[in-house]
C-alpha cells in the first residue's frame, strides 16, 4: 500500500475522533488511533519521534493508570504533555493521545501490560517505569510467566541511554535492572505496615532463581516486600528511592518521607492504601529521572486527587458514593483493605462484569479475601453479569444467604444500595472495569460526574 | 461425620482460585453436619494409602507445575492406591495433566506424570482458553451439565477405553476436536474446568462429598438437598456464556 503523507492521515484520524464523539461512541480515546493504525502503522513512530523530549512509558499490573496520573500532575507545570489520561494504554489509544497533543513537549504514556514490547519498540522510550506484575486476566494475558517475558524481551530492546525505573520488591521486576547500566530501584522501607503473612493469591513467592520460597523480613502487598531466598540468596536490590516512616490514615489521605539519592521529603497524598505509597514513590522515581526536583515531586504529589475511577467519592442526594475499582486479587485485596481500615461498611455494591476488559473468566474473585468485609457488612448488593456468582463467593465466604441481593441491573443495583445508606452516609462501591465505566456513565447522567474525555483533557 | 480431605501442593497449584473449590466442599458438608479435616500435603509430606477420603489436586501455571511435577511423580503408587482403595479425588488444569502418564512442553520441558489417568498431554501451539459446557452421566441414565471454564495450551488424548468425565456441549475440551471433556477413574475425576468448577455445579460437590463418605463409611449415605437458588443462577449465566463464546477451532 502507498504510504499517505502523514499530515493527510493525521487529519483523518483527528476527524474520526470528532465524529466518534459526535455519534455517542465516546470519547474517541481509541478510534482515531486504531485508523492510523490501519493507514500506516509506522505513522506512530514518526509522531513520537516529534517529541522533542521523548517519551516516558508506564506499566504494571496494578497502579499504572493512578502513577501515570500522578507523575502527571507533577511534570505538567512544566512541560507540554502528550498523556493519555483517560486509561487507553493500548498502541491505539497512544496513536490517539499522538494524534491529540500538538505541540507537546514529552509524552507520558500509561501501557498495557501486554502491548508493552510494541509500544516501546515504536516509541523509542527515554525512560520506562515498570511497577509490579500480579496474576490478572489469565484469559487475557496468558500466565505471568508470559508477561514478564514480554517485559524482559522490552528491557532488553531499550536504547542504551533510556532510564528504567522499577520497583525492587517485586522479585521478577527488581530483576530486571541488574543487567542495565542506568537504573533506578524503588521500595518501601517500613516494617510497622507488613502484613503478618503472604496474602493467599500472593504469586512470585518461590525464588526466581531456584524456585526455593522466599522468606520476606516483611510482605507489603501481595508479594511485593523485603524478600531473601534461604538457597542461593537472591534478595532484594538495594533500594535508592524509598518511602520511610509511612502513615496510613483510613481511607482518607495517607503520607511517607521519600528519600532518594538527592535528598528527603515529606510527602502528603489526597488518596489512601499503600498500594498508592506505592504509587507515588513510582512516578516519584520517574519523574526525578525525567529532571524534577524534589520540591515540584512533593508539590505535585500533593496536588494530585484521584485518577479516573480509581479511586473517587461522587455527591449523590446528600450521600457519597466510594468508588474504588477492583481489577484482580491484589488490586482488590488492597481496595479491601483500605476499606476496612477506614471502618466496615455495613452496606456495598460490588459490581462483576465479565467482558474482555473486565476478564472473561472470573475466577479470580475466589482468590480475593474478602473475608474482612463480611464480619461487618448487613446487605451485599451484587450486580452486574455475573451477579450471582459473586453473590456465591460471599455465600460460600460466610455470609448469611439472607443479607445477600442480586440485582444484576447496575442502575437497579446503585439505587438500591444508596437507598440502604441512610442520610449523610457513603455507599462503598466495587465495580470492575466495565461497569466502572458503566456507573460513571450513570452516574453522568444524573449530572454528578463529568465524562472522563471532559476530564482527562 | 469427619471427611479427611488432602490437598496437594497448596502453595504451588492455586491459580485458578482453588481455595473456591475447597470453600464449596467444606461448607456444603458443614450445612449436613459432617466436618471436612483439610490437611495440607506439601513437598515434604508423604500420602498414606487409606489416610485420605478425598484428595484435591489443583492447577498452577508452568514453572509452579514444573516445581512439583518430579515431586508428584514420584508419589505416583501412593496416589494411585489411595483411589484404588476407594479415596474420592479431584484433579483441575495442571492437576488433571500431572496425574495423566505426562506432560510433553514446547521445549524439552517435559514433566513426569503419576499415571492414575489413562491419557497423555503433549503442548499445542494455541492456549485453549474460554467458557465451557460439558453433559455429563456419573451415573447412568442421569445426565446432568458442568459450567465452567479453560485456560490450557495442553493437548490431553485419553487411551482408547478411557472414561472421560463429559461430552463437550461448547467449549474445546481435552484437546478441541475429541469432543471429550476431563477423565473418570473410579471416584477419581480429573478436569480443565476452574472458575472455580464446584460453586456453580454444586451436583458435582456433592456427588465428590458422597463417593468420600462412601471411602469412609462403606456405603454412602444421602445427602440431603441444600437450596441451591443462587447457584442454579450462576449455572445458568456460565452455561449461557459458553453457548455463546465458548471457544473452538
Amino acid at each position: 500500500m502507498p504510504r499517505v503523507p502523514l499530515s493527510a492521515e493525521i487529519l483523518a484520524a483527528r476527524a474520526a475522533a470528532g465524529l466518534s464523539r459526535l455519534v455517542g461512541a465516546g470519547g474517541g480515546t481509541t478510534v482515531p488511533g486504531r485508523l492510523l493504525w490501519k493507514l500506516d502503522p509506522a505513522a506512530i513512530d514518526r509522531l513520537a519521534a516529534r517529541l522533542p523530549r521523548g517519551s516516558a512509558l508506564i506499566s504494571a499490573t496494578n497502579g499504572k493508570t493512578t502513577t501515570s496520573a500522578m507523575a502527571a500532575e507533577i511534570l505538567s507545570p512544566q512541560l507540554r504533555l502528550a498523556f493519555n489520561g483517560s486509561g487507553a494504554n493500548l498502541i491505539s489509544g497512544v496513536a490517539s493521545t499522538l494524534l491529540a497533543a500538538r505541540g507537546a513537549e514529552l509524552g507520558l504514556f500509561e501501557v498495557d501490560e501486554g502491548a508493552l514490547p510494541e509500544v516501546a519498540r515504536r516509541l523509542r522510550p527515554r525512560a520506562l517505569c515498570l511497577g509490579n506484575l500480579f496474576r490478572d486476566q489469565l484469559d487475557r494475558y496468558g500466565e505471568l510467566e508470559l508477561v514478564a517475558e514480554r517485559w524482559r524481551q522490552a528491557v532488553a530492546e531499550l536504547d542504551p541511554d533510556a532510564a528504567l525505573v522499577v520497583n525492587g520488591d517485586d522479585p521478577q521486576v527488581g530483576e530486571l535492572a541488574r543487567a542495565r547500566a542506568r537504573a533506578t530501584i524503588f521500595g518501601l522501607d517500613d516494617p510497622r505496615w507488613a502484613r503478618p503473612t503472604l496474602q493467599h493469591a500472593a504469586d512470585s513467592k518461590h525464588c526466581i532463581r531456584c524456585g526455593t520460597p522466599y522468606d520476606y523480613a516483611a510482605v507489603y502487598v501481595g508479594h511485593l516486600g523485603d524478600y531473601r531466598c534461604p538457597n542461593c540468596g537472591h534478595a532484594r536490590p538495594e533500594p535508592a528511592v524509598v518511602a520511610r516512616e509511612i502513615e496510613l490514615r483510613g481511607i482518607q489521605s495517607a503520607s511517607f518521607t521519600l528519600s532518594t539519592p538527592d535528598g528527603e521529603r515529606r510527602i502528603d497524598l489526597h488518596v489512601p492504601g499503600l498500594y498508592n505509597v506505592y504509587n507515588a514513590l513510582a512516578a516519584a522515581a520517574l519523574a526525578r529521572e525525567l529532571g524534577a526536583d524534589l520540591d515540584t515531586i512533593a508539590a505535585g504529589l500533593g496536588r494530585f486527587d484521584a485518577a479516573f475511577g480509581r479511586f473517587e467519592r461522587i455527591e449523590s442526594g446528600g450521600k457519597r458514593i466510594l468508588m474504588l475499582l477492583i481489577k484482580n486479587p491484589a488490586g482488590a485485596n488492597e481496595a479491601v483493605r483500605t476499606l476496612v481500615e477506614g471502618g466496615a461498611p455495613r452496606v456495598a455494591v460490588i459490581a462483576l462484569n465479565d467482558a474482555i476488559a473486565d476478564g472473561q473468566d472470573v475466577s479470580w474473585i475466589w482468590d480475593v479475601d474478602f473475608e474482612p468485609l463480611i464480619g461487618g457488612l448487613e446487605r451485599l448488593v451484587a450486580t452486574g453479569a455475573r451477579a450471582a456468582e459473586l453473590g456465591l463467593r460471599f455465600k460460600y465466604g460466610g455470609l448469611d444467604e439472607a443479607a445477600i441481593e442480586v440485582v444484576p441491573d447496575l442502575e437497579q443495583a446503585l439505587d438500591r444500595g444508596l437507598e440502604l445508606t441512610p442520610a449523610g452516609g457513603e455507599l462503598a462501591v466495587l465495580p470492575t472495569y466495565t461497569a466502572m465505566l458503566a456507573l460513571r456513565s450513570i452516574a453522568g447522567d444524573r449530572g454528578l460526574v463529568r465524562p472522563f474525555w471532559e476530564q482527562a483533557a | 461425620m469427619k471427611i479427611r480431605v488432602g490437598h496437594l501442593y497448596p502453595d504451588y497449584l492455586n491459580i485458578y482460585a482453588d481455595r473456591g473449590n475447597i470453600a464449596v466442599l467444606a461448607q456444603r458438608a458443614a450445612w449436613r453436619g459432617h466436618e471436612l479435616e483439610i490437611s495440607l500435603l506439601g513437598m515434604d509430606d508423604p500420602i498414606p494409602p487409606g489416610d485420605h477420603d478425598l484428595l484435591y489436586v489443583g492447577g498452577g501455571q508452568d514453572r509452579e507445575q514444573l516445581l512439583v511435577a518430579s515431586n508428584l511423580a514420584a508419589k505416583a503408587d501412593q496416589l494411585v492406591e489411595s483411589v484404588e482403595r476407594g479415596a474420592a479425588l479431584l484433579a483441575v488444569c495442571g492437576g488433571y495433566q500431572l496425574l495423566g502418564r505426562g506432560y510433553r512442553g514446547f521445549h524439552g520441558q517435559d514433566m513426569p506424570g503419576v499415571g492414575l489417568f489413562p491419557l497423555e498431554t503433549v503442548a499445542g501451539e494455541r492456549r485453549m482458553i474460554g467458557d465451557v459446557l460439558l453433559e455429563c452421566e456419573l451415573e447412568s441414565g442421569r445426565k446432568r451439565t458442568l459450567a465452567g471454564f479453560e485456560n490450557h495450551a495442553g493437548r490431553t488424548r485419553l487411551d482408547a477405553g478411557a472414561v472421560p468425565l463429559g461430552r463437550v456441549v461448547a467449549g474445546f475440551g481435552n484437546d478441541g476436536r475429541s469432543g471429550f471433556e476431563g477423565c473418570r477413574v473410579g471416584r477419581a475425576v480429573g478436569t480443565y474446568l476452574h472458575g472455580p468448577l464446584l460453586p456453580r455445579n454444586p451436583w458435582l460437590a456433592d456427588w465428590l462429598l458422597g463417593q468420600a463418605l462412601a471411602h469412609r463409611l462403606g456405603g454412602a449415605p444421602e445427602l440431603e438437598p441444600l437450596p441451591d437458588d443462587l447457584e442454579a443462577a450462576a449455572h445458568e449465566v456460565a452455561s449461557a456464556r459458553a453457548r455463546a463464546r465458548g471457544g473452538r477451532f
